[in-house]
């Protein structure tokens, strides 16, 4: 992680990932990344560049140096067990026609 | 919007209840959502008992206040230092030129002869013939926002300046007693205060950032500093308004202004430049159409294409 190492001066600002929460989402999703100096200026930018056409009503911003990432090369070990669990999809329920969302 | 127990436009639901979101039918926006006209539900006639002319003047030195700092800070539309500033400043500018068509509008409306005749059929807007079609002199802005900016500082002084000074008479101006000009201002308020924020974190980021920046910062506030006094002055534009219970003598707010300004000064380690106002020339500063060189400069390049088509429709 040389790239992100605090302690080396950076000729650019660092790098953001941005989540933004829409009116009719229920979490926050990632919409992408942006430079900025610090955490104050990083919120403003993707306040500016992100939510310019009334997409959002909250945002969040992380260091992507922060984010810890699953290595493609893990893939078969990490997610390959799960595809024959048929059993652990809730799949034998009948539903109430009065419950939405689902 | 099916159901009324939840209050769709109070944002702090929405911040609150992720569920509100769900109430909305807006999937017909693949991304963003509705817009809302900021003059919805707004009594548009001039009140019986206000001087129209009185009206449409002072909206139209607002209005004209916004038009030229718009257009000022568009010039840095693929210049300013980084893509997120460059938004970010298109931004500003999109929400000035915003103000400046509803106050234009309206300026035409309360006093339809301030607009300049077009040739008959013309499909041109009364705004935009007032944007488009009039020379400097004819413009009521305050000098600050006419000069071209040098370097980014410039850019950053001025928004701070120009909206310490704008939010601190808009948040007045909403309660004016024309509805058109209230609701402008209950609507400009928030921008306003963006751009203030945004103004002043990049004015203390540069001023406690390297010398290189602290010094230019410096250099540009010196440069904007004389036009400060011309935005307190009580014009007879402005004192008429505020006679008519319409519009807000800037000179009545001065001080609680100067109190936000000097906290980002405090805040910055930067000190007042003691250095003395622009003078009027022959009593006459911006309000009156007494403009520097540097406005009909922009206005040419502003207006060339709009003034070769009189008749065209955009």
């Amino acid at each position: 992680m040389t790239e992100h190492d605090e302690a080396r001066p950076r000729a650019g600002w660092p790098l953001y990932e941005v989540f933004v929460r829409g009116k009719r989402g229920l979490n926050h999703v990632h919409v992408g990344s942006l430079h900025a100096a610090d955490d104050q200026m990083a919120l403003r930018h993707a306040r500016d560049v992100y939510t310019r056409r009334n997409e959002g009503v909250s945002i969040w911003v992380v260091r992507s140096a922060a984010i810890v990432a699953s290595s493609p090369d893990e893939k078969d070990s990490f997610f390959e067990p799960s595809g024959d669990k048929v059993y652990r999809h809730p799949t034998f329920y009948d539903i109430p026609d009065d419950v939405p969302h689902m | 919007m099916t159901d009324p127990t939840i209050d769709l436009h109070d944002v702090d639901s929405e911040h609150d209840s992720a569920y509100a979101g769900l109430q909305v039918n807006d999937s017909h926006w693949a991304f963003g959502t509705s817009f809302e006209d900021p003059l919805a539900g707004v009594d548009t006639t001039v009140p019986d008992d206000v001087d129209a002319a009185v009206l449409g003047r002072y909206a139209m030195a607002l209005g004209d206040d916004a038009l030229v700092l718009s257009q000022r800070i568009s010039e840095w539309c693929s210049r300013a230092p980084d893509l997120e500033d460059d938004i970010a400043l298109a931004n500003v500018a999109l929400d000035l030129l915003g103000q400046a068509r509803l106050l234009l509008a309206r300026a035409a409306k309360a006093d339809p002869s301030l607009a300049p005749v077009l040739p008959e059929g013309s499909p041109v807007p009364p705004e935009d013939a007032l944007a488009y079609f009039r020379d400097a002199h004819e413009l009521l802005n305050v000098r600050l926002v006419e000069a071209a900016d040098e370097d980014f500082a410039d850019a950053v002084v001025r928004i701070l300046l120009f909206s310490v000074w704008r939010l601190e008479v808009w948040q007045r101006l909403v309660a004016s007693r024309d509805a058109v000009l209230a609701a402008v201002a209950a609507k400009g308020v928030k921008e306003l205060t963006y751009h203030r924020d945004y103004a002043a974190r990049w004015f203390v980021t540069l001023a406690l950032g390297t010398t290189e920046s602290r010094g230019r910062l410096e250099a540009a506030l010196l440069r904007a500093w004389p036009l400060w006094p011309e935005l307190w002055a009580a014009h007879p534009i402005d004192v008429a308004a505020s006679r008519q219970g319409v519009g807000v003598d800037p000179s009545t707010v001065r001080e609680s202004a100067e109190e936000v300004l000097d906290r980002v000064l405090a805040t910055a380690e930067v000190a007042r430049p003691e250095v003395p106002g622009l003078a009027a020339v022959a009593g006459r500063t911006g309000r009156d159409g007494l403009h520097t060189e540097a406005l009909s400069r922009m206005l040419a390049e502003m207006q060339s294409v709009a003034r070769a088509h009189p008749e065209g429709a955009w």
